[in-house]
């Protein structure tokens, strides 16, 4: 059962993100490399699929009747993400057991990280989409907590609580769209509604779920306006800014991009939105990023620029643009998972991230040097790295598609150049003398095996051709060619215009930096997120402030009133106040008991003493009971009674140490309570009237007669209706009034313990 | 509170009260009382005990914790609706039996008094607790 492995692959990962602490409190962060096995021996497996069957997809119901099963795809697509998950994933961890020492946070970090691990692959390799969300959650989550890793840092904080509340946001449109995708569509298997594209994209529900599915996978690929967070989450530790912040997490909105397009695209407003998208962010994030001085922001911004390109050449849905996102988005995990590793050595080795200070630093970090200076070419789209073959694609399907998209990629490439130049050559080039010192082996072979994959699959794409053609294939462009050389074409020469303008452009990188820096604006969309965010914060703490105001019978207004309005609002609005039409015939009895009643609760309020309104309060509920009584419900009228006094006994309690509360309130305070306390009881009269002269539905007591004594046994039922008809509602009220006691308790023995 | 006429009669009503209480339970299922109002008498029983004696006395008396009264009722109600689960009938049927009582003929009794009782248990329980922690106050 291949779709059994695949799941049981996934699940590999979360047993080892749960068994990855105890391991490393066992055996020590030296050791903690070995977790790395896990990833490698996942990138093995899914190397193996690649090199077998296509697709394989099979089902494990988990919830049916919402649509919900454990469904699993290892198609192209899927392979291709998740060799590039667990591959940069067994990099990324051997890595970090030398970037963090003997970090007793290592256990932890490692846990996480595999947690993420595991559900990014399930990300790429679900073929059911409410399966997909929840993975798509959790890796949402674990961002969260990598990005806060130093928890005790309060910019690191809120950057975490930035990223989760940007993605989350999107993650919930996400999950709206895709539960109007699987009711436009009659399901939620991808495979399923592929084979449906037609109908559902006729549906009315399609451009609703189309713009939910966007915005989820603009905000988790961090494309414009909600790009902002990308940068901010840099104070994580490096190895998770190059795992999650360029390699893996955010290309789960490309890949849902790649993956939903054949079903969602085709039409104008997926060209225009996803293309718009892609170009807006491509050229804000490189045009930010010329402005950066701090190494690892750097990086960001271009990864924020490198995904706008992605998703704008996935936007222009051609079968060439979509080969080359494939193509590059296989060599930026590469080349950037590298950058943002050598940034954490470089930083680790120097000692600081500033990209003015940096220099000279091949002589003390050769092996570092090398690493970095290979993934800078592939990122400077340098032939024969793969990168540069991704470059001359999206060139070329620019070129295919008009001459604005070319000028908007090779704007991005200049861009690229630039930033792989301050990064990868700036820090190591000249002379000057710096107290620096290499990394761990463990460190630069990091950086070494993923910028010298960039360099191997470009020398030899025919080793990747099968799994990145057979990826763009699903993505709806089969039949795509890779080769490393293009000819001698438009491509080629705007590709070499790129380089030699950015070589130019880092000639001046002072000044560029100074300008770039000058015009970026101050009060972007991030100034947006911290208004709606502070103001959510203040309007909350405005309304439990006024709703929460520590005096009991402020309370009791707020929530009578509230009540009032909830119960007479529709009672108004829909109902329309009937009145009964046979009037009741009183009998001299009743109008006594009425009479009592009300003597009873007029001496309540009037009362002075609060035994004695407290004995009239119980005046009042045996007189209402004595009502039960005359219509023939002993049980209750018992009830009531037995109610009425223990109330009475529990007010004494409870009152007996209060002062006089008749001096307390003014006059004003009494007439609105007044009021509160006749709207209350209006309602409930007119309720009441209302109630009895209505009949929606034949009453089911007639049932319970039928049965009581037949059934159940019983002869009296209320009794069999409490202990049998409606067991379960008693079991409820039974718990209830359980939790209540210990509130009580609670409440009166902390109130004690104060001073 | 020490009034001795207080004192002497929750003496002769207590035991009253409380077999008052039981009768309600048993009598319920046919003739008005039930488990709820019977555990309302005899939370009212106690409750006077608590305040003519004292919360402490009255603890002492009952021997057991409301609180472990609350449980043992919620307890007792769902071991009667278990009763129906393991006869492979769904939660909460109510399973019945003849009690033959020889001379006195046949008593009819079923999981749903065994679900009263429990209701009986923690309607005291909740009663108790919440007057015993008023009157030590």
């Amino acid at each position: 059962m291949p779709a059994l492995m695949l799941a049981a692959s996934i699940l590999a990962g979360f047993v080892a993100a749960g068994a990855a602490p105890a391991f490393v409190r066992r055996f020590g962060p030296r050791a903690a490399a070995w977790t790395a096995l896990v990833p490698a021996a996942l990138a093995l497996y899914y190397l193996s699929l690649a090199c077998s069957e296509p697709a394989v997809a099979r089902v494990l119901p988990w919830a049916p009747s919402l649509g919900l099963h454990l469904s699993f795809t290892a198609d192209g697509l899927g392979l291709l993400f998740a060799l590039i998950v667990s591959g940069v994933g067994a990099v990324v961890a051997v890595y970090s057991s030398g970037y963090f020492g003997g970090d007793p946070r290592l256990g932890r970090f490692y846990g996480w990280l595999l947690v993420f691990m595991a559900a990014m692959l399930g990300v790429v390799l679900s073929d059911n989409l409410l399966l997909l969300y929840v993975f798509w959650e959790i890796t949402s989550v674990s961002s969260y907590i990598l990005i806060g890793f130093d928890h005790e840092e309060a910019n690191a904080r809120a950057a975490a609580l930035e990223a989760l509340v940007v993605t989350v946001a999107g993650g919930l449109c996400l999950l709206g769209g895709v539960v109007l995708l699987g009711t436009a569509g009659g399901s939620f298997e991808i495979s399923t509604l592929l084979a449906r594209r037609e109908g559902i994209q006729a549906h009315p529900l399609f451009l609703p779920a189309l713009v939910l599915v966007l915005v989820g996978a603009f905000t988790k690929s961090a494309q414009f306006p909600f790009h902002f967070w990308l940068p901010s989450a840099m104070v994580a530790p490096a190895p998770v800014s190059a795992y999650l912040h360029s390699a893996a997490m955010v290309k789960a909105g490309i890949y849902l991009l790649l993956r939903l397009g054949p079903l969602l695209g085709g039409n104008a407003v997926w060209t225009w939105g996803v293309g718009g998208a892609g170009l807006v962010t491509l050229l804000l994030g490189a045009f930010m990023a010329l402005g950066q001085t701090d190494l690892k922001r750097l990086l960001a911004y271009s990864t924020v620029s490198a995904l706008g390109m992605m998703t704008l050449l996935i936007g222009l849905g051609t079968p060439a643009s979509l080969g080359a996102a494939v193509v590059f988005v296989t060599a930026h995990a590469l080349y950037k998972g590298a950058l943002f590793l050598a940034a954490g050595s470089v930083d680790h080795g120097a000692g600081t991230r500033d990209v003015r200070v940096l220099g000279g630093l091949f002589a003390p970090m050769p092996r570092t040097a090398l690493g970095t200076g290979a993934a800078a070419l592939s990122m400077a789209g340098v032939l024969p790295f793969l990168g540069g073959i991704g470059k001359e694609m999206a060139y070329e399907a620019g070129l295919g598609y008009g001459l604005g998209v070319a000028a908007a990629a090779v704007a991005g490439g200049l861009g690229f150049f630039f930033v792989a130049a301050v990064a990868g050559y700036g820090p190591f080039r000249g002379r000057a003398p710096a107290a620096a010192h290499e990394v761990p082996r463990r460190m630069w072979a990091g950086v070494w095996t993923l910028a010298g994959c960039g360099l191997l699959l470009g020398l030899r794409p025919g080793a990747a051709a099968g799994l990145l053609g057979a990826a763009a294939a699903a993505a709806g462009a089969p039949g795509m060619q890779l080769k490393l050389w293009h000819g001698f074409g438009p491509a080629l020469g705007l590709s070499l215009a790129t380089l030699a303008a950015g070589a130019g452009l880092y000639a001046l990188r002072a000044r560029v930096r100074e300008s770039a820096a000058r015009l970026t604006w101050r009060r972007g969309p991030e100034a947006a997120y911290e208004a709606l965010l502070g103001g959510t914060l203040a309007a909350a703490a405005g309304l439990t402030r006024g709703l929460q105001s520590g005096r009991l019978r402020n309370y009791l207004v707020i929530i009578v009133l509230t009540l009032v309005g909830l119960a007479a609002t529709p009672l108004l609005l829909f109902q329309g106040v009937h009145w009964p039409e046979t009037p009741y015939d009183l009998r001299f009895g009743e109008m006594g008991i009425a009479a009592v009643i009300l003597m009873a609760a007029g001496l309540a309020v009037r009362s002075r003493s609060l035994l004695g309104a407290i004995a009239a309060m119980g005046a009042v509920g045996y007189a209402v009971a004595t009502i039960y009584l005359r219509y023939g419900a002993p049980d209750l009228a018992m009830t009531q009674f037995l109610i009425e006094s223990l109330t009475v006994l529990l007010f004494v309690l409870a009152f007996y140490r209060l002062p006089n509360f008749a001096t307390l309130s003014s006059r004003r305070a009494r007439v609105r309570d007044g009021a509160v306390a006749l709207l209350a009881g209006g309602l409930v009269t007119v309720l009441v009237l209302v109630a009895t002269g209505l009949q929606l539905h034949h009453p089911i007591s007639d049932y319970f007669v039928r049965t009581a004594v037949g059934e159940a046994h019983g002869r009296n039922i209320v009794n069999v209706i409490l202990v049998d008809f409606r067991g379960l509602d008693t079991l409820g009220e039974a718990t209830v009034l359980g939790i209540a006691a210990i509130g009580v308790l609670a409440l009166i023995k902390l109130k004690r313990k104060e001073p | 509170m020490t009034s001795l006429i207080l004192q002497v009669a929750v003496r002769v009503l207590m035991p009253l009260l409380l077999m008052f209480s039981v009768f309600l339970l048993v009598r319920g299922h046919n003739l008005p009382g039930g488990g709820f109002s019977g555990g309302l008498v005899a939370a009212s029983a106690w409750a006077l005990f608590a305040i003519v004696y004292g919360a402490g006395a009255a603890r002492r008396a009952l021997r057991v914790d409301p609180l472990t009264l609350i449980a043992a009722g919620l307890g007792t109600i769902l071991a009667s609706g278990a009763v129906g689960l393991v006869s492979g009938r769904p939660f909460l049927t109510g399973l019945w039996g003849a009690l033959d009582l020889g001379a006195y003929g046949a008593w009819m009794v079923g999981t749903p008094l065994l679900f009263d009782f429990g209701v009986y248990l923690s309607v005291i329980g909740v009663v108790l607790t919440i007057i015993f922690v008023l009157e030590e106050e």
